[in-house]
C-alpha cells in the first residue's frame, strides 16, 4: 500500500498554524525519512504540544519525588497513579485543568473537564467515587467573573450530578489576576480492587482494537493545541475548539467499561481525551512496544464529510479505545450492546512499532508510535527572576496602623468571597450520592468511607496563589504542606499528591522562573512529608491581555484513615470543651488576606514554613486522632486565628460560641499578626476536659507548642477584650456573602 | 421481606438503595434491569434516583416506556408496594402511577442539602412506624423537584390525606422559606389512592446509617418491614 496523494505541500504557514517550529519539523522529516502529509503533521502537532508532551516542563517535573512503598503505578506511567491502601484495595487519583475551554465557554468547558478526569480514572479499572475541584476567578464584583463563576459551577454540577459521582469538596478563590482566565482544575479519585487494575497498553499481535462510546464529530478539533496558547481577545472565536459533554453517555460508558473489566476479554484500555484517536492509539502501542493499525472508515461519526485529519484530531467526548483478546470479541460486543453503545472493531495490534492509519484501502498516516508518544522535543527554557519580585516582597509593616475595631476587621474578612462560605457552590453539587460522604464540603478535608472496610479516604485541594506570586518557592512548599495539614487535621495520614500547575507563558523567562521555583518548593515539602507525586498536569499560557495569572500550583492531597471511627471533625462539638492552639505565631502579615482586604496591600514576604515543625505537627495530629483525644481540629489559613475560631463555631448542626479570654503572646507580636496573621503549622483544637492531660502530655512529648486559649461556651465569639460578636451574626455574614453578590447580577 | 431495585440506564442511586435495604436493613434485595418484562414476586419495588436516560426530553419521560415499567404497574395493581425516590418519583408521575408533574426548582438550580420534612400522614405502609406531625431530617438532591398539580388534584390529595411529607422548619412549621424548590402546598412526598405507591423527592437511603450523620430515613424502611411481617 502506498501513501496517497494527501501530501499537500507543507508550507511555513501550515507549520505556524500547527505551532510547529522549524527545528521540530526537521525532526519530523528525520523520523519519517520523508515529508509528512497534513494528517501526519496534525498528529505530530497535537502529540508534541505542551498539553500532551510536557516539552517545556519535563526537565523541571523530574525534581518531584515519585516513589514510595505503597505506589503501585507511578506518575507518568499510566493515565493516573495508583496507591495501595490495604484490604485488597487501591486508589487511583488525578487532577487536571480545563482552564482555556472554561474561559471561552464556562458551562461546557467545566463539564468536559469533569468528564475527562472521570475517564482518566475509570480507564484504569477504578470506579470513580469522588470529585473535587479547585477554581479561580476574577473579582466577584465584576459581572464577567460572576458569569464565568456561575457557568463553571453549573457545568461541574451538571456533569457530576448526572453521572452520579459526588463532588465532595474543593476551593474557590477570587482575585483580579484571574480576570478573563479562570482556573478550573477538576480532580477525581477512584477505588479499584488491586487485582483488577487495567493498563493502557496494547499487546498481543492480532488482538482486536475497539472504538467504544460516542460517535466522532468535529468538536474539540485541536483542543490540545488550543490549550497550549495564550488567550487573546479573539479567543471567543475558538469556540469550536471547546468540546461538548454528555454525562449520560459517559455514565453508560463507565458502567460498560467496568463490566468489561470483570471479564477476561480485556487487554488494555485508554480514553480518548486530548488529541483523541491519535493519542490513545500511539500511547497504547508505545506502552506495549507494539505497532497498531486502525481503519478510519469504520469510526462511527456524527458528521459527514470528515477528513482523516479531522477524525484523528477530534476531541469528541465520551469515547474509549479498547484492546481486547482475540477470540473474545463477542463478550466485548455484547456488553456494549447491553448499554446501547457503539463498539466497533477498527483495527488490530500489529508487529513492529508503527502506528498505521488507513481509510478503507488508503494509507493516510504511518508514524512510529513511540516517536509520537514519547519522543517529542524537550526544551530547557530560559529563566530569570521577575523584576516585580524585590519590590513586591518589600513591606515596611511597622508603619502600618492597627485597626481599632478588630470585630469589624473579622467581619470584613468573613465577607470576602475567598474566605466566605462556599455553600452556594457545593449545594449545587450532589455531594452525597453513593452514600459514602462522611464529612461534607466545608470541612478541612472531605472524607468518604469505603463500604465493607473500616477505612476512610480524606482529600483536600489547596493553593494560595498570592503566596506563590510573592515567593514562589515558599508558596509551593506551603501549598503542599497546607493540603497535607487539611488531611491530617481530620485524623488521616497523607499518602500522595496530584497537582495541577497553572502558570503563564513558559517562553517568558520570568514565568518559567516562577514555575521552576514553585516546583522546587513543592518538591521539598513532598519529600519532608513523604507524600510522593503520583501525577497531574501542567497548564501554561494562562494569561489575559494584562499579563500572567498568579502562579497557582493546585495540590490534590489524598490521605488514608485506617479506622474511620477515629475521624476528627473541623467544627466545635460541644459546650464545655477546652480550646487550644497548637503551633507558634510570628509577626507574619505579608501576603495575608488581612493585608489585602483591610489595607489593600498585596505585598511582603508570605509566612515562612519550617518543614520540620510541620512534619512534627502532623504526626502529633495523627497520634492524637488515633488515641481519640480531640473533639475537633481545624487548620488556620487565610484570615488567621480569628477566622479559624469563627469557622470552628459554625457547626452546621448548630452554632456554638467560644470564649477566649487570653491569647498566648510570643515573639513580640503585633495585635493584627496575632489575630489575623497567617503563620504556618498552626491549628485550633477543641478537647474534652477529660482528655486534656493526655493531649498536653502528647504535645510535650512531641515538642509541639500547645496553649489553652479558652472554652466552647455560649452563643458568642469573644476574644480577649477585642472581639465580642454573636456567632449567628458572624455566620450570617459568612453564609450570605456569595449569594448576595450572585443575586445582584 | 423481598425487594427489587430497578436499574435504568442513568440510574445512580440504585446501589445506594440496594446497600440500605440489604446491608443495613437485612432485606433480600435484587437488581432488575429496565429491559426485563416481568418482576419476581417481591414485596417492594424501588425506583431509585438518578438521571434515567440522561433526563433528556423531561425528567422520567423516557424511563416510563421501559419494559420493566409495565411489570411495575402490574405489581402496584396487585396492591404491593412501590417507592419512587427523586428520579423514581418523577418516573412515577410520568407513568401515571401518581398524579401531578415536576417543574424546575424555583431557584432554577440544582439543590443538594438536608431539609426538614413534616410527617403529615401515618396511615400508609411507608410511615406507619412514624409519629404524625413528627419532623425528619432527610436530604434532597434535584434540579426539578417543584411539584405541581391542578386545584382538583390538590383537593383530592388533601381530602384523601395522601400528602405524606411536606417541607417544613426544624420545628415543623410550614412556610415559603422552608420550601426549597417551590413545590405546591410544600409537598415533598405523596401516596397513591390505594396508599401502596409512594413518591418522594428526598432521599431516605442517604440517612439510614449513623456514620452518615443521621438515621431518620431508616424509619421508612422499618415501617415497611413492620407492615410486611404483620
Amino acid at each position: 500500500m502506498a501513501m496517497t496523494s494527501l501530501s499537500s505541500k507543507i508550507t511555513p504557514e501550515i507549520l505556524q498554524a500547527h505551532g510547529i517550529t522549524r527545528e521540530e519539523y526537521e525532526r519530523i522529516l528525520e523520523i519519517l525519512g520523508r515529508e509528512p502529509n497534513i494528517t501526519e503533521l496534525g498528529m505530530f502537532s497535537v502529540m508534541w504540544s505542551e498539553h500532551c508532551s510536557y516539552k517545556n516542563s519535563k526537565p523541571v517535573l523530574k525534581l518531584f519525588p515519585t516513589t514510595g512503598p505503597k505506589l503501585l503505578v507511578k506518575a507518568g506511567e499510566e493515565n493516573a497513579g495508583i496507591i495501595d491502601i490495604g484490604e485488597g484495595y487501591a486508589i487511583c487519583f488525578k487532577i487536571e485543568s480545563h482552564n482555556h475551554p472554561s474561559a471561552v465557554e464556562p458551562f461546557q468547558g467545566a463539564a468536559t473537564g469533569v468528564g475527562g478526569i472521570l475517564r482518566d480514572i475509570f480507564t484504569m479499572g477504578a470506579r470513580p467515587v469522588l470529585l473535587m475541584n479547585s477554581l479561580r476567578f476574577g473579582r466577584l464584583d465584576n459581572p464577567q467573573s460572576r458569569r464565568l463563576f456561575s457557568g463553571v459551577v453549573s457545568g461541574i454540577a451538571n456533569y457530576g450530578n448526572c453521572i452520579g459521582v459526588p463532588t465532595i469538596g474543593g476551593e474557590v478563590y477570587f482575585h483580579e489576576s484571574y480576570e478573563g482566565n479562570p482556573l478550573v482544575n477538576a480532580m477525581c479519585l477512584g477505588i479499584v480492587p488491586t487485582k483488577e487494575i487495567v493498563k493502557g497498553c496494547a499487546h498481543g499481535v492480532g488482538n482486536p482494537v475497539y472504538y467504544v462510546g460516542a460517535a466522532t464529530g468535529r468538536d474539540g478539533l485541536g483542543g490540545a493545541a488550543f490549550a497550549s496558547r495564550e488567550l487573546t481577545e479573539d479567543s471567543g472565536e475558538d469556540r469550536p475548539a471547546v468540546q461538548v459533554g454528555d454525562p449520560f453517555m459517559e455514565k453508560l460508558l463507565l458502567e460498560a467499561c467496568l463490566e468489561l473489566i470483570k471479564t477476561d476479554a480485556l487487554v488494555g484500555m485508554q480514553d480518548m481525551g486530548a488529541a483523541g484517536l491519535t493519542c490513545s492509539g500511539c500511547e497504547t502501542a508505545s506502552r506495549g512496544s507494539t505497532g497498531i493499525e486502525m481503519d478510519l472508515a469504520k469510526v462511527p461519526r456524527r458528521e459527514t464529510g470528515m477528513t482523516p485529519y479531522e477524525i484523528m484530531l477530534s476531541e469528541s467526548q465520551e469515547r474509549m479505545l479498547i484492546i481486547a483478546k482475540k477470540g473474545k470479541e463477542k463478550i466485548v460486543e455484547e456488553i456494549f450492546e447491553k448499554w446501547d453503545l457503539h463498539a466497533v472493531k477498527i483495527g488490530k495490534v500489529r508487529e513492529g512499532h508503527m502506528m498505521r492509519v488507513r481509510e478503507g484501502e488508503k494509507l493516510v498516516a504511518e508514524i512510529p508510535a513511540k516517536s509520537l508518544a514519547d519522543e517529542g522535543p524537550v526544551y530547557i527554557r530560559e529563566e530569570r527572576e521577575p523584576d516585580y519580585l524585590k519590590e513586591a516582597q518589600t513591606l515596611d509593616w511597622k508603619k502600618l496602623s492597627i485597626p481599632t475595631d478588630l470585630g469589624v476587621v473579622l467581619k470584613k474578612l468573613l465577607e470576602h468571597p475567598s474566605i466566605a462560605s462556599k455553600a452556594w457552590v457545593w449545594q449545587q453539587y450532589d455531594h452525597m450520592v453513593r452514600t459514602d460522604t462522611v464529612f461534607y464540603p466545608g470541612s478541612d478535608a472531605a472524607l468518604i468511607r469505603i463500604k465493607g472496610t473500616s477505612r476512610g479516604i480524606a482529600v483536600s485541594t489547596d493553593c494560595n496563589g498570592l503566596y506563590c506570586y510573592l515567593d514562589p518557592y515558599e508558596g509551593g512548599k506551603i501549598a503542599v504542606a497546607e493540603a497535607a495539614r487539611n488531611v491530617a487535621v481530620s485524623g488521616a495520614q497523607p499518602l500522595g499528591v496530584t497537582n495541577c500547575l497553572n502558570f503563564g507563558n513558559p517562553m517568558k523567562p520570568e514565568v518559567f522562573w516562577q514555575f521552576h521555583r514553585v516546583v522546587e518548593g513543592m518538591t521539598a515539602a513532598c519529600k519532608a512529608l513523604e507524600t510522593p507525586v503520583t501525577g497531574g498536569n501542567v497548564s501554561f499560557y494562562n494569561e489575559n491581555p494584562t499579563g500572567a495569572i498568579f502562579p497557582t500550583s493546585t495540590i490534590g492531597m489524598v490521605g488514608l484513615l485506617e479506622k474511620i471511627d477515629n475521624r476528627v471533625p473541623s467544627f466545635f462539638q460541644k459546650e464545655g470543651d477546652l480550646v487550644f492552639v497548637a503551633g507558634e505565631t510570628f509577626n507574619e502579615i505579608g501576603g495575608s488576606h488581612y493585608l489585602m482586604v483591610i489595607h489593600q496591600i498585596q505585598k511582603g514576604l508570605p509566612p515562612r514554613l519550617d518543614l520540620d515543625r510541620e512534619v512534627r505537627l502532623q504526626k502529633f495530629l495523627m497520634a492524637a486522632a488515633n488515641n481519640r483525644l480531640m473533639s475537633s481540629c481545624h487548620d488556620m489559613a487565610e484570615g488567621g486565628l480569628s477566622v479559624a475560631l469563627s469557622e470552628c463555631c459554625f457547626n452546621p448542626k448548630g452554632y456554638l460560641g467560644a470564649n477566649v479570654p487570653k491569647l498566648q503572646r510570643q515573639n513580640d507580636l503585633r495585635e493584627d499578626a496575632l489575630y489575623f496573621g497567617e503563620s504556618q503549622s498552626r491549628v485550633v483544637i477543641s478537647v474534652d476536659p477529660k482528655n486534656r492531660e493526655k493531649l498536653e502530655k502528647l504535645a510535650e512529648k512531641m515538642k509541639i507548642p500547645f496553649f489553652q486559649i479558652g472554652k466552647v461556651e455560649g452563643d458568642s465569639l469573644k476574644i480577649e477584650e477585642r472581639i465580642d460578636e454573636k456567632v449567628g451574626t458572624l455566620a450570617a455574614i459568612y453564609e450570605q456573602a456569595i449569594p448576595k453578590q450572585m443575586t445582584s447580577s | 421481606m423481598k425487594a427489587a431495585v430497578l436499574v435504568f440506564p442513568g440510574s445512580n442511586c440504585d446501589t445506594d438503595c440496594f446497600h440500605a435495604l440489604k446491608d443495613v436493613m437485612k432485606m433480600s434485595v435484587e437488581y432488575v434491569w429496565h429491559k426485563e418484562r416481568s418482576l419476581a414476586k417481591v414485596d417492594l419495588v424501588v425506583l431509585p434516583g438518578g438521571f434515567s436516560y440522561g433526563d433528556y426530553l423531561r425528567t422520567g419521560a423516557i424511563a416510563r416506556f421501559s419494559p420493566a415499567m409495565e411489570a411495575v404497574k402490574k405489581h402496584a395493581d396487585q396492591g404491593r408496594y412501590v417507592i419512587g425516590i427523586c428520579n423514581g418519583f418523577q418516573i412515577l408521575l410520568e407513568a401515571g402511577l401518581l398524579p401531578g408533574a415536576m417543574l424546575r426548582n424555583k431557584t432554577l438550580s440544582f439543590i443538594c442539602k438536608r431539609v426538614w420534612l413534616k410527617v403529615e400522614d401515618v396511615n400508609n405502609p411507608f410511615t406507619c412506624r412514624l409519629k404524625k406531625n413528627g419532623v425528619l431530617s432527610v436530604p434532597i438532591a434535584h434540579g426539578e423537584g417543584n411539584y405541581y398539580c391542578d386545584d382538583d388534584v390538590l383537593k383530592k390529595l388533601q381530602d384523601q390525606s395522601r400528602v405524606v411529607f411536606r417541607y417544613c422548619s426544624q420545628a415543623g412549621q410550614l412556610g415559603e422559606s422552608f420550601n426549597p424548590n417551590g413545590s405546591r402546598d410544600h409537598i415533598a412526598g405523596l401516596v397513591s389512592e390505594k396508599r401502596n405507591v409512594l413518591g418522594m423527592m428526598p432521599h431516605p437511603e442517604r440517612v439510614s446509617e449513623a456514620i452518615l450523620g443521621c438515621e431518620d430515613g431508616k424509619k421508612i424502611w422499618e415501617s415497611l418491614l413492620a407492615e410486611v411481617s404483620s
